[in-house]
């Protein structure tokens, strides 16, 4: 169905080239999963797919890209909208109409399709994908999994052959990306669809997939999930696992990896988990008392309790919607509450003046490019030196530490999403805010990336830092809380240590705990540390 | 009336009816009038919706425009009218330089001229303004005819770019709070220039190549006859239309013949707009039905302006439409007459459709618009 042919790629002639005499083919009807590190061209290669690359892009294409046998050589994007349909990461920005029924018909309108047709067609992609409530809302109203629906089946009222997804859950929460991946299960075995997508969550898509394509060093080599996994440094937690206790073949679904876990379980029976501890008496930082918060008539707090100490890393977990961020923005003041009082460091916050507000409380937030201003990196830490009124070189030290490869000339949206997330964490850090909020901070983060984060946040916590994080990572929240607080409608639904909130909910366990489950095991850690004692 | 959306065409309409009416007066108070039915009826109408919120924009847009005028009068004070005000610290220039002046007296007339003026602009700003938060642009694009369509397209972009850039800057003004920085004032204001264009830029590209790979600007091929004929055809009506109006507005040419050599040119400009439309291969979903209240709005809009053009044709009115900067301008019962009418829209109109607003209000502030 896809076929590339000696495709090489490069963005200039002076770069190295992204995708580097590519030969592959994709068969009809397959869902094939596209893995590769931050900034490998898994991008490059999707958008490559319907021509986007090179026609929108520029830069240099050598070889042939074809789809059912059309070549993006001499098709521009549009005239294969019939044959790929494309979906873009942020599904936002790139809605053309207002309404879900529009967008939903807006393909059909440029492919001149009858409008008794379209009609037809409309309803049922509303039906395909649940959308049928929601569909004389407006856009912008829908959350993020509505919309990543939405854009899905804008495209596919087109009926196109070949559907491409560039990281369709990495902003949803772990119900909402069910959804979204249940819906595309349905469309490949239903419609017959080829789909190609790529994402960063593993633990997520690894189960639905037929093929994996490997890209690393603008080659890619394509396998059985079965067979790449063995030697794939990327990789989820349940394929590491399967490593560590030798399982064979190797299990890709929790399901497998259940079976084969009986001898495993038996070896562990006599270790308990190895848990990061918690330094006992540390001070107090966070007192929220009886926090009540409402946009208009609408109640989004309700009586929030919680009390946030030095060294610990809290994580804020629930549904989309459920009050994580409207927490995260009343501590910060961004919104401020309708009942009830928060001190930080025994200071109402409410008193706290502007300028000393980063003195007590720093917020990164999901889109870290947000907080940039300057034109280079260097110009970026200087400016946050006068903010966070720190000796200069401060900031520039700070992220020298963790992200030693960024160069002090580059433009600050020009560096990857990780590096990103790392500036960001430095421009708060700076001031030593004792309270540190994370919006949703691995988003678009691969394994190594999330890695580095989390080594660096627990660096702050053990420094005196308390450290607040909303996700739905929950992954890096087996990895990384010692605590965790479930939200749901405005309300505190459970607090308590990572390892017994977690593995009490089937929602957010981690996959480890899902393998191993009743026993409380959340990482791959702890049973290799586990494993070391049993050989010792 | 149950809630609905009303056909984008009659609240253009309505709108581009009141500019033109505000375009052919300066008097203060009727351009006021004009402000005042443009604020009640989007006040009535208005959607819950992000294009609705671009109202207080235009509004800000149309103070912007009438301090700037008055502003420049100040500084590039031309000596008109006897009544002075003040003396500003002036500089002549001599008159090789066009005898240009900068500052010095201020007069009223000249402040009161300047003020009026801006004022004119200013209303027809608001005014258009009125229309884009009560008609969504995308659904005007429907409307379109086919061979304008990917015109049309250009223009709603830019149009739904100024709510994006709106909510942009909130957002990132806030962002700048968590810096600690100071956000008030005309530097805060300032510094939020280049993060608000570039994420405008990002998101007119991606805006750009998700309209393109879902097959936006497809045609058919024409055939290379067809094609020279299409050429030969712009070419014709473009020269026809231009002699026509070159030899209309000049003195001592035959006003019969440059009508119908501009007649011609404009008819078969009309049939390349068809022949266009025709290789375009485009359907339109659910086209938005024209009924009884749009044709009130657009009716109300028309007699408006109607009432306008009477009085301009009537000679004891001129004086009330462009008055005198000496005297308080008058406000006629005529004015009146066209301001209640402006505004029934207010009634005729049906309500927009209602969303649950307590339903997501905090999904969409979580999941950034």
């Amino acid at each position: 169905m896809i076929r590339f042919e000696h495709v090489t790629f490069r963005y200039s002639e002076e770069t190295q080239p992204v995708l580097r005499d590519l030969n592959l083919e994709i068969p009809s009807g397959e869902l094939a999963l596209l893995l590769g590190a931050t900034g490998s061209g898994k991008t490059t290669f999707l958008r490559a797919i319907n021509g986007l690359v090179p026609h929108f892009t520029g830069g240099h294409l050598t070889g042939t890209v074809s789809v059912n046998g059309r070549s993006t050589q001499v098709n521009q994007p549009r005239e294969l909208a019939d044959l790929v349909g494309f979906v873009a990461q942020d599904p936002a920005s790139g809605f053309v109409s207002d309404l879900v029924e529009d967008e939903l018909a807006y393909s059909m309108e440029c492919l001149g399709i009858d409008p008794p047709v379209m009609r037809r067609r409309v309803e049922e992609i509303l039906d395909l994908l649940g959308l049928t409530e929601l569909r004389a809302r407006p856009l912008h109203t829908l959350s993020g999994g509505q919309q990543q629906r939405v854009a899905i089946g804008s495209v596919l009222t087109a009926q196109p052959e070949v559907l491409v997804l560039d990281e369709p859950t990495s902003a949803l929460d772990p119900g909402a990306a069910e959804e979204v991946l249940a819906a595309l299960h349905r469309l490949v075995h239903d419609l017959g669809i080829t789909v190609v997508l790529a994402e960063h969550r593993l633990e997520r898509v690894m189960q639905y997939c037929d093929s994996i394509l490997l890209l690393e060093d603008g080659s890619i080599r394509s396998g059985l999930p079965s067979e790449l996994m063995q030697t794939s440094s990327i990789a989820p937690p349940v394929i590491h696992l399967g490593r560590l206790a030798g399982w064979d073949p190797l299990p890709i679904s929790i399901r497998d990896a259940r079976r084969a876990a009986p001898p495993l379980r038996a070896l562990l029976a006599h270790h308990s988990p190895t848990i990061h501890a918690v330094p006992g008496h540390s001070p107090r930082i966070a007192e929220i008392r009886n926090v009540h918060c409402s946009f208009g008539k609408k109640i989004v707090l309700r009586g929030v309790d919680l009390d946030l100490d030095a060294g610990e890393i809290t994580a804020l977990m629930g549904r989309n919607g459920a009050g994580k961020s409207t927490l995260l923005r009343t501590l910060v003041g961004l919104k401020s509450q309708v009942k009830g009082v928060i001190h930080i460091n025994g200071v109402d916050h409410r008193t706290i003046p502007a300028r000393d507000l980063l003195r007590f409380v720093g917020f990164v937030p999901q889109e870290p490019q947000d907080l940039f201003e300057a034109l280079s990196v260097a110009a970026e830490c200087k400016s946050s030196d006068t903010d966070a009124g720190c000796a200069p070189g401060t900031t520039r030290a700070l992220l020298a530490l963790m992200a030693p490869d960024v160069s002090d000339s580059t433009h600050p949206r020009d560096l990857s999403e990780g590096q990103q997330m790392l500036l960001a964490l430095c421009l708060i850090v700076a001031a030593k805010p004792p309270l540190l909020l994370l919006d949703e901070p691995t988003r678009g983060l691969d394994y190594p990336t999330k890695k580095k984060l989390g080594e660096v946040l627990r660096g702050l916590a053990q420094s005196g830092h308390s450290v607040l994080l909303a996700t739905h990572d929950v992954e890096l929240v087996a990895e990384l809380a010692t605590r965790v607080v479930i939200m749901g409608d405005g309300e505190i639904v459970a607090n308590g240590p990572t390892q017994s909130v977690i593995t009490d909910s089937p929602m957010f366990a981690p996959q480890v705990s899902k393998v191993l489950a009743p026993d409380r095991w959340i990482t791959v850690e702890q049973i290799a540390h586990a494993l070391n004692q049993e050989l010792a | 009336m149950s809630p609905r959306w009303l056909h984008p065409g009659g609240w253009w309409l309505w709108s581009l009816c009141l500019a033109a009416a505000a375009s052919l007066t300066t008097n203060p108070l009727l351009l006021t009038l004009l402000i005042c039915a443009a604020v009640i009826v989007v006040a009535a109408r208005k959607p819950n919706a992000p294009w609705g919120k671009s109202f207080e924009f235009f509004l800000f847009l149309g103070a912007m425009i009438v301090t700037i005028r008055v502003l420049f009068q100040l500084v590039f004070g031309a000596g008109l009218g006897t009544t002075v005000l003040f003396d500003l610290p002036g500089v002549s220039f001599p008159d090789w330089m066009s005898g240009l002046q900068l500052g010095g007296s201020v007069t009223r007339e000249a402040l009161l001229g300047a003020f009026y003026d801006g004022l004119r602009l200013a209303t027809i700003a608001i005014v258009i303004g009125a229309a884009n938060s009560l008609a969504s642009p995308t659904r005007l694009l429907k409307a379109v005819p086919t061979a304008l369509y990917e015109l049309g397209v250009s223009i709603v972009v830019a149009l739904t770019f100024i709510p994006q850039l709106i909510t942009d800057a909130g957002r990132i003004r806030e962002m700048r709070k968590l810096r600690g920085r100071n956000t008030k004032g005309l530097r805060g204001f300032a510094s939020l220039g280049i993060p608000v264009l570039a994420g405008a830029l990002d998101r007119s590209i991606i805006l750009a190549e998700s309209m393109d790979s879902r097959g936006y600007g497809r045609h058919q091929k024409e055939s290379a006859v067809g094609r020279r004929v299409s050429i030969g055809l712009v070419l014709a009506s473009l020269s026809l239309a231009l002699v026509g109006t070159y030899s209309l507005l000049t003195a001592g040419m035959n006003t019969n013949l440059a009508l119908l050599i501009l007649g011609v040119g404009l008819l078969l400009g009309g049939v390349t707009l068809w022949r266009a439309g025709r290789t375009r291969i485009r359907t339109v979903y659910r086209p938005d039905t024209w009924a009884i209240p749009e044709w009130l709005v657009s009716a109300a809009g028309v007699s408006g302006l109607g009432i306008f053009f009477i009085a301009r044709a009537t000679a004891d009115q001129t004086v009330v439409l462009t008055p005198e900067l000496n005297s308080w301008p008058v406000l006629p019962l005529w004015g009146l007459c066209a301001f209640v009418i402006a505004c029934t829209p207010a009634i005729t109109s049906p309500r927009p459709p209602d969303f649950d607003t307590n339903a997501d209000l905090e999904l969409i502030s979580e999941v950034r618009t």
